[in-house]
């Protein structure tokens, strides 16, 4: 029988997000290829995380090891290299996450597998793996195929898969040692520890109401037009990562993959092209408006409200109107 | 340390009107401006950075056409020692897993004790192109990162994961690296600064130079091949409101009372 493997992802005991997204998909999979659905976890101890695994996939292979403890490529890319090599799957799902894209690539290069990365969907046609992904800043979407081969490897989009609702399946955990190429002279790469930056003396996560300023204000010296927006809402200030990366905001006021998550009851993004990365932090906001003076913008296929004008117009008519309302 | 800098010549589509090309594989690019990829301005300007910080060089390459030399120019501007450009008709269609193959030929006869990339170019978004030629260069690598001291044949790196969250490694080196905006600020290039640098190497190679055969390049080297590309369809459309500047504004009011947002 064929195989499907999804590579469990998990950070500091939990399981992230898109460990069930690919389980999501993957049991989709499965089905339309008459496939097993497997889950791999390594790490240290994990028994917990192994038995929540059970309830979405009859089997959970799991590599426990002290020197998995941590993650680094290093050490998951022999364990994994040693099972693709050994059990063959047809595909193998990956999360395209920083633990994905460091880690992927390269197990893919070892073996030639081919791989496709930041998928949003594929199946197969036949033989032929398709998938589809998005290029040029989310403007334009690619259906593509992979090189005919035994086994694929693909990495999927965090947050687009809807994770869905399951009964229990109640599968069986079973424990593999580790290859032998997992040897104690990893010494290549060494995980030190991790490293939390201090949280600033706003917590955007905690605001009702945010108004997100983006690449399109252009100067630093513009952020105050957007501000007076927010504070005319009684909102918080945040923003995209350019922002942060221009030195404009500090850290703690980022949206998004590498930022915070947010979920508001009004996100009102202005001048955000809306990249999946800033996507992912705020589309569970109540309600989205976004300004944009591009109609072609990715943000109006989250947003529920769009505004297609410049925001030097709309925000300061904007901000007078709100003043007036409020009296 | 002598370190390598992958650069990609990008089209800016941010703010740019995108529409798909006659052949349906790929968008008309007559009207598009293009620059270096996001992610290798800040890698490139790391690269300079470390170099006037522990001497040796910085070698710019990509793999493109000629056009790319403005990109290669403007790195060599910002202090690049020297630049080579990769380019050839059998590279066309070459997906990253082959452009990481090119790079790995010509940077395996270079002497480098770092390798920098990008994160993604913000064209294919592959983020795959560094971490496929650390494993064909046999060294080990990372990616996402925000901060790198190298030290005595190590490199300590801060990689960013999700949420703001880091961790922090370590690497022996030769090491690849692939590099997050905002690790610096990259100093701004002027038109002048790149006169001044034409005088400065820049090496052209192709397919012969590099040994690889035409069937290990462009599609049929390559994992995956462009079948279609469209404009995506909208799930979930905005509702676009209109009007002159005043009534939109009355209308988002209007809609945030009705929801007692105000
Ligand atoms: C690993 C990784 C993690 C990342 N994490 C994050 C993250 O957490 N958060 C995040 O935001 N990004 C993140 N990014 C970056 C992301 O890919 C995008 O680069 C970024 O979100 C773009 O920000 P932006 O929309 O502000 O800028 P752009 O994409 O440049 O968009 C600017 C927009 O402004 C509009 N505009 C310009 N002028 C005007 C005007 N006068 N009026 C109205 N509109 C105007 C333009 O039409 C355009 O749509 C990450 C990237 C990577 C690789
Ligand atoms: N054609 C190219 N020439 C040189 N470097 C490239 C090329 N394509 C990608 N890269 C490098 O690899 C990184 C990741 O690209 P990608 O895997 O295409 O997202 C980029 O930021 C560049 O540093």
């Amino acid at each position: 029988m064929k195989e499907l493997l999804v590579l469990a992802e998990h950070r500091q005991g939990d399981l992230r997000d898109i460990t069930f997204e690919m389980l999501t998909k993957g049991r989709e999979l499965s089905q339309a290829l008459n496939a097993d659905l497997t889950v791999l976890l390594l790490g240290h101890n994990v028994k917990g995380i192994a038995k929540k695994l059970t309830d979405r996939a009859k089997r959970v292979l799991v590599v426990d090891d002290e020197r998995l403890r941590n993650f680094n490529a290093e050490g998951y890319q022999r364990v994994l290299s040693h099972l693709l090599s050994e059990r063959k799957p047809l595909l193998t799902l990956v999360g395209h996450t920083a633990f994905g894209v460091d880690l992927a690539p390269s197990l893919a290069a070892e073996l030639d597998i081919p791989l496709a990365t930041d998928c949003i969907n594929l199946g197969f046609e036949g033989e032929k793996l398709v998938v589809f992904r998005q290029v040029y800043e989310g403007k334009v979407n690619v259906r593509a195929s992979l090189r005919k081969s035994e086994s694929y490897i693909v990495t999927l989009r965090p947050a687009t898969f809807e994770i869905e609702e399951v009964k229990p399946l109640g599968g069986e955990i079973v424990e593999i040692p580790s290859p032998p190429s997992l040897s104690d002279d990893m010494s290549y790469k060494r995980f030190i520890e991790y490293y939390q930056p201090p949280a600033g003396d706003v917590d955007i996560t905690a605001a009702d109401i945010i108004v997100a300023v983006g690449r399109g204000i252009r100067d630093v010296e513009n952020v105050p037009v957007v501000e007076k927006l927010a504070k005319a809402f009684g909102g918080v200030l945040a923003c995209s990562r350019p922002i942060v990366d221009k030195g404009w905001l500090p850290s703690d006021r980022q949206v998004g993959a590498s930022g915070k998550t947010v979920k508001p009851k009004l996100y009102l993004a202005v001048g955000i092209s809306g990249q999946f990365q800033h996507i992912s932090g705020m589309r569970s906001s109540d309600l989205i408006i976004a300004i944009n003076k591009d109609s072609k913008a990715p943000i109006f296929r989250t947003a529920d409200y769009g505004v297609v004008e410049d925001l030097f117009k709309v925000v300061p008519a904007l901000t007078d109107r709100i003043l007036e309302e409020k009296g | 340390m002598d370190i390598i800098v992958c650069v990609k010549h990008v089209p800016e589509t941010a703010e740019a009107d995108v529409a798909i090309a006659e052949d349906g594989k790929s968008i008309k690019t007559t009207e598009l401006v293009y620059d270096i990829n996001e992610w290798d301005d800040y890698a490139a300007e790391e690269a300079v950075l470390l170099r006037d910080k522990l001497g040796g060089s910085v070698t710019a390459i990509t793999v493109g056409s000629e056009e790319a030399d403005s990109t290669l120019r403007k790195c060599l501007a910002r202090g690049a020692d020297r630049a080579i450009r990769l380019t050839d008709e059998a590279f066309e269609g070459s997906d990253s897993y082959v452009t990481a193959k090119i790079l790995s030929k010509v940077i395996k006869n270079l002497p480098f004790d770092l390798i920098l990339t990008g994160a993604q170019a913000s064209d294919d978004g592959c983020a795959q192109v560094g971490v496929v030629l650390a494993e064909l260069l046999g060294i080990p690598h990372a990616t996402m990162v925000k901060k790198l001291e190298p030290k005595d044949g190590i490199v300590k790196v801060n990689q960013e994961l999700e949420g703001g969250l880091e961790e922090i490694m370590e690497l022996k080196l030769p090491a690849m690296l692939a590099i997050q905006t905002g690790i610096n600020e990259p100093r701004y290039i002027s038109i002048m600064g790149i006169r001044k640098a034409m005088k400065k190497e820049l090496k052209v190679l192709g397919l012969k130079d590099i040994g690889l055969t035409e069937e290990e390049v462009g599609e049929s080297g390559s994992w995956i091949i462009v079948e279609k590309m469209f404009v995506p369809s909208v799930e979930k459309e905005a509702e676009i409101l209109t009007g002159g500047v005043d009534e939109i504004a009355t209308k988002i009011t209007e809609t945030l009372k009705t929801r007692g947002l105000i």
